[in-house]
């Protein structure tokens, strides 16, 4: 490999020095403390709010020069922000990117879980827009704090509750309530349940990045995860009667693609890595 | 008497300014018993109120509490997390405005569920079983179980607000004002399943009320409050019918009767 | 006969604090005594306090001076002093009160208003009801009536509801004010024959009763009230 070329005028990975010794603090503290949500003094970031400061900051703070990494949006290597953060840190660290997700070692993400089994050398870090899972019915900072504090987490449940009251099961399909170690409620970003069980004692280090409101916190590799649910309506993820129209699998999330305005519409595979491989393999096969 | 109080508060003083909060308050309240607190507004009842349910620590003084588990705790030297799980089990709170005391935005079901979510119970079939046995319980229309309290007149707010609190069975329950800003046919219908549900779940309660005939109808003892202090108190017939006080003669004589 | 209420020097003025503080005496220094198995009649005109003193027995006025013991659970209790648990003890088990009128609970069946004392004593709902049926019944209150509230009955059926009340419980004590001012002969003839029956159990019995006819068949002793300076009254 050739020395890694570095934008001029750039220190490595954007942030200076300082800020990244700041957030590496606040993620020891987050791995400390799986699930519990750290403060940091957040950085402006060369884009706007909403599109992945948060983890583009966590990234930066951890990305060392033999890292190899991935960036995937809703599971997609070739969209807009994952191609741009993955040019982002090839300008600005010189480090080897990849879209396999076994030969990774950092992967940044919006909204999924890679379908293929992380490992204990892979961190995953995941960009955030509200970190807080009691907002929805405390609007109040000073009081969700508490509440976390003093695990006063009935109010979880009754989001649960409505759904079936209205429609007859959880309809809550993503950014679904997860309970870290036993102790603090977390929102595990907007990632379908379906990837829910994937983070449950997972080999690979999770780190959750909130650019706008400055939150870290993290589950560390073999944490238990546990999704909420009610003992006679109990957690399960999303099913499908098709399987994917590329590559065959019947064991991944799928997207629904429209093919035409006939109403004409099919399901392939959201992890675009994993249906590739997938399908090299049944090539390799034939 | 050898039965030992749930309640023994002593000295208990709050004060926002001179003469307005509480000032050196004590009694005892038994198990079963119902205490009424009446006095003119901004005599201190609420904030009484307030530091009697570990919602507003005291300037001074104790409060000590005896637990279901038979321990004698002083209520401020809990930690904020043993308060509020008396809160949440013990105890209950019904406001004067049911808005303070309800979730406006989830519906009756889930308001009356919420205590029994927060104390562990997982079970969504045996939830809304129990959600629909208190609203027939309190006379709530069940058909009604999934729409939003803001939906619901200011009575049937009050009687959620009370279903919510009871469904833990406590055995204090603090109400402030709970018939205030209510239709008099309302508020007949109220005290009296609130005199029901007393006698039998054998609650204690602290209600506070400036409606003398509520005080007469629901409580066996009355302390009667003046800018910030007590100054009278007994059996709530003999207060009324032979107070002592000047501000308590005033209070009765001043009672219209239809 | 043992002594169950024991009134010494016993004194009630009232102090009216909004009127400039007017004093009203209404009897100085009572001594008074009710047996078991005895029923007293308080005797006297119109304001010498007759009420007064009964609803002292019933700790419902305040003595300004004196004492009034009651024998509750074997042991003579002061009245006076005693805290408010106490008190709620004694009336709860030791004396039932009969008052003019009845202090209507909206919305409460009748049944449910005689059969309550008992209910409070911990008597089985079923047991305190068919106890408050058969008085109702021996007090001429139809059937059809047992269960509406008894707000919007006349005085005479409100007044048998509250006898009803009264003598639910076998009380130790028994006071009685008035119990017959609105009743029929019929219905004034079974109140007598209650008040015999309690008296024979050996219940001590203080009460007012203004017919002489009635007072003249269950009295054993006549207590004369004396109206306290009844002409210091008149004047302020």
């Amino acid at each position: 490999m050739s020395a890694p070329a570095t934008r001029a005028g750039y220190n490595f990975a954007y942030l200076d020095e300082q800020t990244k010794g700041m957030i590496r603090r606040a993620l020891l503290k987050a791995v400390a403390i799986p699930g519990y949500q750290v403060p940091f003094g957040g950085r402006e970031m060369p884009m706007p709010y909403g599109w992945g400061t948060g983890g583009m900051q966590v990234s930066a703070a951890i990305i060392g020069r033999d890292d190899c990494l991935k960036v995937i949006d809703q599971g997609a290597d070739d969209t807009t922000n994952a191609v741009s953060i993955r040019a982002f840190f090839r300008d600005l660290t010189g480090v080897a990117t990849t879209e396999r997700t076994e030969q990774a070692t950092l992967i940044q993400t919006r909204h999924r879980i890679p379908e293929t089994p992380l490992h204990e050398d892979q961190i995953l870090v995941y960009q955030v827009p509200i970190p807080e899972p009691l907002r929805f019915i405390e609007p109040s900072e000073v009081e969700t704090r508490k509440m976390h504090a003093l695990e006063d987490y009935g109010v979880m449940h009754i989001k649960l509750y409505e759904d079936i009251a209205q429609f007859g099961h959880i309809a809550t399909s993503y950014a679904y309530p997860v309970r870290v170690n036993g102790r603090y409620v977390m929102d595990p970003s907007p990632i379908p349940k379906f990837d829910n069980p994937k983070m449950d004692h997972s080999p690979a280090l999770q780190l959750f990045g909130a650019g706008r409101e400055k939150r870290i916190y993290a589950v560390p590799p073999y944490t238990e995860v546990r999704s909420l649910d009610f003992a006679d309506h109990p957690f399960e993820v999303q099913r499908w009667d098709q399987c994917c129209a590329i590559c065959g699998a019947t064991d991944s999330f799928l997207d629904e693609v429209i093919l035409d305005d006939q109403g004409g519409h099919t399901f392939i595979c959201s992890d675009t890595d994993y249906c590739r491989t997938r399908l090299a393999r049944q090539e390799e096969k034939a | 008497m050898n039965r030992e109080p749930l309640l023994q508060v002593r000295q208990l003083t709050k004060l926002h300014a001179p003469g307005k909060g509480c000032r050196e308050v004590s009694f005892d309240l038994y198990p079963g018993e119902v205490l009424g607190i009446v006095g003119e507004s901004g005599s201190g009842k609420s904030t009484l109120l307030s530091c009697l349910s570990a919602r507003l620590a005291p300037d001074s003084g104790s409060i000590l509490y005896r637990t279901d588990a038979g321990e004698t705790v002083d209520l401020y030297q809990l930690s904020e997390a043993r308060q509020r799980q008396l809160q949440r089990t013990e105890w209950g709170i019904v406001h004067q405005h049911a808005r303070d005391g309800l979730r406006m935005g989830v519906s009756g079901g889930a308001n009356i569920g919420e205590r029994l979510m927060a104390t562990g119970e997982r079970h969504y079939g045996q939830l809304r079983a129990t959600a629909a046995r208190w609203m027939r319980d309190v006379e709530l229309d069940v058909g009604r179980i999934d729409d939003r309290p803001t939906t619901y007149s200011g009575g049937m707010q009050q009687r959620l607000q009370i279903a919510r609190n009871l469904v833990t069975h406590p055995r204090l329950v603090f109400m402030d004002e709970p018939t205030g800003g209510l239709d008099v046919s309302v508020q007949a219908r109220l005290l009296d399943l609130l005199r029901q549900l007393v006698t039998e779940l054998g609650l204690a309660v602290v209600i506070v009320t400036h409606d003398l005939a509520v005080a007469r109808l629901l409580a066996q003892r009355l302390i009667v409050m003046r800018r910030s202090q007590v100054v009278e108190s007994g059996l709530t017939d003999q207060v009324l019918d032979d107070p002592q006080h000047a501000y308590t003669q005033l209070l009765v004589s001043s009672v219209l009767t239809a | 006969m043992q002594t169950m209420i024991e009134v010494r020097g016993l004194t009630k003025v009232f102090t009216l604090h909004n009127q400039g503080g007017t004093q009203l005496p209404v009897f100085r220094g009572i001594d008074f005594t009710a047996k078991r198995g005895e029923c007293t009649v308080l005797f006297g005109e119109s304001g010498s306090g007759k009420s007064t003193l009964l609803r002292s027995l019933y700790a419902n006025y305040l003595p300004t001076s004196g004492s009034i013991h009651v024998r509750h659970r074997g042991e003579l209790v002061a009245l006076s002093g005693a805290d408010s648990q106490t008190l709620l003890q004694i009336r709860r088990e030791t004396i039932g009160y009969v008052s003019q009128f009845l202090r209507v609970i909206p919305r409460v069946p009748t049944l449910e208003v005689v059969a309550e004392p008992l209910r409070l004593r911990g008597v089985e709902t079923a047991q305190a009801q068919a106890r408050a049926g058969e008085l109702l019944e021996r007090l001429h209150i139809p059937q059809r009536l047992w269960s509406l509230p008894p707000g919007t009955f006349s005085g005479g059926e409100q007044q048998r509801v509250n006898i009803a009340r009264g003598f639910i419980v076998d009380y130790p004590i028994l006071l009685l004010d008035e119990p017959t001012a609105s009743l029929d002969r019929r219905n004034a003839a079974t109140v007598v024959e209650l008040i015999g029956q309690a008296r024979d159990r050996g219940t001590a019995i203080v009460g007012i009763f203004h017919d002489s006819e009635v007072r003249d068949a269950v009295a054993d002793r006549i207590f004369h009230v004396q109206p306290q300076a009844a002409t210091d009254r008149m004047a302020s």
